[in-house]
């Protein structure tokens, strides 16, 4: 089972925020969710959550539409960051665990198991004002997980902190996932989704431009990016039946070719007019994929 | 409905812990307990303050009488024969706190004239105009040659009774106490409304301010947290008007028997307190219910204010027409206003305190109240729904429709 997105439109007035969205997260796999901002990924995650009801299609969790008896099962890290801020940490973890449908007594030692892990067990009673906005954006993370949700919903979570923390977060979610969390999250990052998720979807003004499996994209993309280092003629590869695209670096070149055949009739082709040190076929980036599909950078 | 009391219980707590609301019931309690001994109090500074007078009789008379029906207690004459210009120079220096010129009229009746340094307190003089007043009077009589029992017949007032016919109809002494209960009550009802009101919508501006609300409504349903927020601050309202309620009872007890008696709280039918508990609370829940919408309609607490405006203005024009009812209870308008569902919870409250209402009129104003109570809270969840997800300028009727919109499809 899984969480499924069938033909949904979200119209507010005349403007329409997601437009015909058709997505499926398997079970236990991370999503990633990709857009500039004002794509329709918060509206999407939205109406995910019953908070927004869909112009048209259905949501489905499992094979049932989600509302508040299910709201145990799902944790929500909002964009907007939003705590009591004249509530103390562990206080306020509470009144959201038990909000959650957590009872008084499982929370506290879940509670500091996740302030233990951030390294900010000393801040369980301090007001959350007092603290930095990277340790406020930490509880805010705990407050989504601490119930163990299934369906793990992120908007933006590595957005405003530092490197460290970033790694300290990507840990706690492939954490998560490996105790077989469904989790589905956004970001602009490209490199964070390519990082994390078996599963994309890129959305441009509420339609979905690139979907599905990251692999599977890769693959049917064709295209891949090969690298070579070494001295010799490059030059005459610019010609090379295959070779799409034509980068000389520093220390050598950098080809898109159409296919892996090329790359083996290339490989033949230099052997004996190049000394190489480097030869590296690579897969394309979400990056590439992205321009080809759109023609155009993103962002 | 689990989480229903989650909501409640947390918004009473964290309120009730809160340093500002502590501190604001402490001083307000010092405040009743200064209230309720303000007669004490007023002695207290005032009982050795005694005004020195100068008093300068040109008339040769009229001094000894003066003296003699002056309050000894707050001031003190003495007679002194200096010149005028003299005297005044020594209320200028501080010897004398004023200085009285006593003379004749052209008819032979007293005149006179008060100096001091400033004359912003009127005690002084008016007790000596009062007593001036009185021998003028007794003069005026004695030139015209009347005796003092013509005197006793001129002054007597009309004996005038006021006698209600109708059978349940209050006598007027008793509807001199409800009156002074009804106004206390309304007064209390409208004090209540504008303070908690208020508490209301800043307590859900301040979860949609910091961003907190989304969260929330994504684990808990916008009504059942909409009325969670309502009852907890109703429940933090209750509490601390009790705390207020017992302060002053205690403190009136104590001290201020008089007041208390004047207030007419010892003979006070049953039904009126009844009627004042549940029209008390609908009305509560009404503005509530009201206000709590126009918080979730702005994203910043310093909007609060101008949001609920209309909601306040709407309480106060209750008051208005209800304190302006205390004389005129049946008069049309009264009647008629108090079935608007707004106005209901004063109107009909100071109806039934002060005059018999038919049962079926007071039921009718029950329904409407209910039915409004109902509509209000169906809008105001679609509102407060679409509500706290909405962040921006303002515009309350604009906001509105936006909100509700955000809740269809």
């Amino acid at each position: 089972m899984s969480l499924e997105i069938i033909d949904v439109t979200k119209r507010f007035g005349q403007t329409t925020a997601v437009d015909h969205l058709t997505l499926t997260v398997p079970e236990g796999k991370m999503f990633g969710l990709l857009g500039a901002n004002g794509a329709g990924k918060t509206t999407t995650f939205r109406m995910i959550l019953g908070l927004l009801l869909p112009t048209e299609g259905t949501i489905r969790w499992q094979g049932e539409s989600i509302d508040y008896s299910k709201s145990h099962l799902i944790g929500y890290l909002p964009e907007e960051r939003g705590l009591y801020p004249k509530l103390k940490v562990q206080e306020q973890l509470l009144y959201l665990g038990r909000l959650r449908g957590m009872k008084k007594a499982d929370i506290v030692p879940e509670i500091n198991r996740w302030l233990e892990r951030f390294h900010i067990r000393d801040y369980a009673n301090k007001r959350v004002e007092e603290l930095s906005k990277g340790n406020q954006q930490k509880i805010q993370f705990i407050a989504a997980v601490l119930h163990r949700p299934n369906l793990l919903i992120l908007d933006e979570p590595f957005s405003g902190l530092d490197p460290v923390n970033v790694e300290l977060l990507k840990e706690a979610v492939l954490d998560l996932k490996r105790n077989g969390t469904t989790i589905v999250f956004s970001s602009h990052r490209m490199e964070h989704v390519e990082e994390l998720c078996e599963h994309v979807c890129i959305l441009r003004s509420g339609q979905a431009i690139v979907s599905g499996a990251l692999r599977e994209l890769k693959r049917s993309f064709g295209r891949k990016n090969l690298l070579i280092r070494g001295e010799g003629a490059f030059e005459e590869l610019k010609d090379f039946p295959g070779v799409l695209r034509y980068n000389q670096t520093a220390e050598g070149v950098r080809l898109q070719i159409a296919n892996e055949e090329t790359a083996q009739a290339i490989f033949r082709h230099i052997a004996d007019r190049v000394t190489v040190r480097l030869f590296a076929l690579e897969e394309p980036s979400l990056h590439d994929i992205f321009i080809e599909k759109v023609g155009a950078a993103y962002e | 409905m689990n989480k229903f009391w989650l909501v409640l219980g947390h918004t009473y707590v964290t309120k009730l812990k809160a340093k500002a609301f502590l501190i604001t019931t402490a001083i307000t309690c010092l405040l009743i307990i200064g209230l309720a001994n303000i007669k004490t109090i007023i002695e207290f500074f005032t009982s050795d303050e005694q005004e020195h007078v100068a008093v300068i009789d040109r008339t040769e008379s009229l001094y000894k009488a003066l003296e003699k029906q002056v309050n000894r207690e707050e001031i003190t004459l003495t007679k002194i024969t200096d010149m005028e210009d003299e005297a005044k120079r020594a209320v200028k220096e501080g010897e004398w706190d004023g200085l009285l010129i006593l003379s004749m009229d052209a008819e032979g009746l007293p005149e006179a004239a008060y100096y001091a340094n400033t004359i912003a307190d009127n005690r002084t003089p008016e007790e000596l105009e009062r007593v001036l007043n009185e021998l003028k009077t007794a003069l005026s009589a004695a030139k015209i040659g009347l005796t003092e029992e013509q005197m006793a017949v001129l002054y007597q007032p009309v004996p005038f009774q006021k006698v209600a016919l109708e059978e349940n109809a209050k006598t007027e002494e008793e509807l001199n106490q409800a009156r002074s209960l009804v106004y206390v009550l309304l007064f209390a009802m409208y004090m209540f409304v504008l303070m908690y009101g208020g508490m209301m919508a800043t307590e859900v501006a301040t979860e949609k301010s910091s961003r907190v609300m989304e969260i929330l409504v994504s684990s808990v349903s916008p009504v059942q947290h909409l009325f969670g927020k309502i009852i907890g601050v109703a429940l933090v309202s209750l509490t601390q008007f009790f705390v207020f309620f017992a302060v002053g009872f205690t403190a009136l007890k104590m001290n201020g028997q008089e007041l208390w008696r004047f207030l007419g709280f010892d003979n006070v039918s049953m039904s009126i307190w009844v009627y004042a508990l549940i029209f008390f609370l609908l009305g509560y829940l009404l503005y509530a219910v009201l206000f709590a919408v126009l918080g979730s309609l702005v994203s910043r607490v310093e909007d609060v204010q101008s949001a609920i405006t209309p909601a306040m203005i709407l309480v106060i024009v209750a008051f208005m027409i209800a304190m302006s009812g205390l004389n005129m209870p049946e008069s049309a308008f009264i009647i008629g206003a108090s079935f608007i569902p707004f106005f209901t919870p004063m109107l009909m409250f100071l109806r039934v305190g002060l005059v018999s209402v038919p049962m079926w009129e007071v039921a009718l104003s029950f329904a409407l109240l209910l039915a409004t109570i109902a509509v209000l809270i169906y809008i105001g969840a679609k509102v407060y729904r679409g509500g706290v997800l909405m962040y921006g300028r303002m515009n309350i009727f604009k906001d509105m429709k936006q909100a509700v919109q955000l809740t269809k499809k």
